[in-house]
């Protein structure tokens, strides 16, 4: 009988990751042994250095001799420029976002989660807990477990790491989604929507996982690959495998049909935790659905393109025509949110392999994520700060003359619509224009086109906010919340950001077109 | 006897499952119903585990189990919220997000 080996597991190329998960746990024995007045505090401090000393890791690794590429862990962790760049703009943007989480100026020294949120909403429980000051500083842990979840979905190279993975990026998300301190029904509700409808989804991804290892007998994506080019069974089992696949994918994606959670979920979860959601989720997501489509699936690409430009266009076509209808702010950047889904799978239909010096697809969509990304980020972190009596103020009629309250504000709220619309000089612009190349090149001429159509559509969309904000009556009794620089840094940064990528995209566009070959 | 039996069985489970979900108005209920697809999943992964001869579909079925289990942890706990609140799981009294 043979010796059982022990496992091998590369501690320094998979510490960024490792740090994060740390500082989570670290962040659960806070909760536990802190007296409550330190809580919230320590808890800042400590996600800030985590995801900080993870960066500078990530960084060292990366910049040191490049042979420490390759698969990690028994195969489990595909460690390449993809996973490198992917794990890059998470750390970034789960920084950025979790900094809103941590304000408490706008709310009179409160957070923007209950004070308990088991506590049933109008009753005297409640009112104890608020008044007592009691706040959730749970919600940082769980942020961060959800964001090595998404670090670790990236990078799976196996279906059942990713299925692991996408558990553990999802659950910390049900829960922070029913978590808001005001109008706390719509927010149960949409937790609610979201747990039933994402646990749909992942056993939907399971059956296809199931179905793609009985076709291939591998969960590696290597492995499926190969089996693919020497197939034992008929095809109808890889291709329900890898539909029931890209349906779990598709709905964490937020793509039409599976779109209906997006709009009720970005409205009733708490402004900041919508902001995390509607960047790392998508960028998670994106990122493993082209990694497992491109390697595993990659020899069956004739079969799955044709689908995914049909889901493409009607994904573009709801987005961008629902949003015209919007009359509420957060419904209209969850919109926003699905038609840029749209836009990002164009490239993804693409899968141009890449000439060597010439941008691929994945390239192409990690620029586009990044731009959208850090208009995201700014975009609901504004969100926030437009408030009344009530709280936030997410009725787009609330915010007509914004521009005379706050000219700052408004100011940079123009640019990144100017930047979702894809406007020439913003970082919108260049990624459309990189997504519509890297399709144009794989020879979907006709969906660049209908693409093109629907981001001039969609332009007036966020126009009219502008048009709005500049030039109507300034409405009643909203004003511009006192933030600090927990909501100002991400704010300015995502401005900066968006008008940098559009000025100088360069650095940019030579870091993704270097590292977006995946390693099989 | 054949491993194809119980994937047939299988793909039974995971429809029983996927229609409870959609008609079952309980949030528990439809709740148990993605349980039952998740456990479809499983069998699935042990009847080809057999029949393919390796055994990592045995092995990714405790994965499974350990993240249902999971699941149901959150998953309770968000819809006793909603219990308390509203006195109610079904998901038809859930309407205040809808257009």
């Amino acid at each position: 009988m043979n010796a059982i080996t022990a496992p091998t597991f590369e501690w320094l190329q998979l510490a960024p990751i490792l740090t994060v998960l740390l500082a989570a746990c670290i962040g659960i024995g806070i909760e536990a042994a802190l007296p409550r007045r330190w809580r919230f505090v320590s808890q800042v401090l400590l996600f800030e250095l985590a995801i900080g000393v993870a960066f500078v890791l990530l960084v060292m690794s990366w910049l040191s001799p490049k042979d420490n590429l390759g698969l990690m862990a028994m195969d489990s962790i595909s460690l390449d420029g993809p996973s490198y760049l992917m794990w890059g703009a998470l750390l970034v943007f789960g920084l950025l976002s979790m900094l809103v989480f941590a304000e408490r100026d706008l709310n009179d020294g409160a957070s923007s989660f209950a004070a308990s949120a088991a506590s049933v909403p109008g009753s005297a429980a409640e009112t104890e807990a608020s008044l007592a000051r009691h706040e959730h500083s749970e919600v940082f842990p769980l942020a961060l477990f959800s964001l090595t979840g998404m670090m670790v979905f990236v990078a799976a190279n196996d279906l059942l790491t990713a299925f692991v993975a996408l558990e553990v990026m999802s659950l910390p998300l049900y829960l922070l989604s029913g978590m808001a301190r005001r109008r706390r029904l719509l927010s149960q509700e949409a937790a609610l929507k979201y747990f039933l409808l994402g646990a749909l989804s992942s056993a939907f991804f399971l059956f296809g996982m199931a179905l793609t290892y009985g076709f291939t007998g591998s969960f590696d994506y290597g492995r499926i690959s190969d089996a693919i080019a020497d197939p034992v069974y008929g095809r109808g089992l890889l291709y329900t495998g890898m539909a029931f696949l890209a349906i779990g994918l598709l709905f964490k994606i937020g793509a039409v049909p599976f779109h209906n959670w997006v709009p009720d979920v970005y409205v009733g979860a708490p402004t900041p935790v919508t902001g995390f959601m509607a960047i790392c989720t998508k960028l998670a997501a994106v990122g493993a659905t082209v990694r497992i489509f491109y390697v595993g699936f990659g020899g069956e690409r004739w079969a799955w393109q044709p689908l995914v430009a049909v889901v493409a266009v009607i994904t573009m076509a709801i987005g961008v025509v629902v949003a015209l209808t919007q009359s509420d702010m957060k419904r209209l950047l969850a919109y926003s949110s699905i038609s840029h889904a749209g836009f990002i799978l164009v490239a993804v239909v693409g899968a141009t392999a890449g000439v060597t010096g010439q941008m691929n697809s994945f390239g192409s969509i990690l620029f586009y994520l990044v731009a959208y990304g850090f208009a995201t980020v700014a975009a609901f972190a504004i969100v926030t700060m437009v408030r009344n009596q009530a709280g936030e103020v997410h009725e787009i009629s609330g915010w007509a003359g914004l521009g005379r309250k706050s000219p700052l504000l408004a100011g940079i709220f123009a640019v990144l619509m100017l930047s979702f619309a894809g406007i020439p000089l913003t970082g919108g612009f260049i990624g459309k224009w990189a997504v519509f190349s890297a399709a144009w090149r794989g020879g979907y001429a006709w969906l660049v086109l209908a693409a093109v159509a629907f981001s001039l559509v969609a332009a007036y969309v966020y126009l009219r906010v502008i048009v709005l904000m500049f030039f109507a009556e300034p409405a009643d009794g909203v004003v511009v919340g006192r933030a600090s620089g927990m909501t100002w840094v991400p704010v300015a940064l995502g401005a900066l950001a968006s008008a940098y990528l559009g000025l100088f995209p360069g650095p940019l566009l030579d870091l993704v077109t270097s590292a977006s070959t995946f390693l099989r | 006897m054949s491993p194809d039996n119980y994937v047939y069985l299988a793909a039974i489970l995971f429809t029983i499952g996927t229609i409870g979900v959609m008609i079952r108005r309980n949030a528990l209920v439809a709740f148990m119903s993605v349980e039952l697809m998740l456990n479809a999943a499983n069998l699935a992964m042990v009847a080809f585990a057999l029949a393919r001869g390796g055994l990592d579909g045995q092995v990714a079925t405790f994965f499974v189990m350990v993240v249902a289990a999971a699941e149901v942890v959150v998953g309770l706990s968000i819809i006793i919220t909603i219990y308390r609140t509203r006195r109610s799981t079904s998901v038809d009294a859930a309407n205040l997000l809808k257009l």
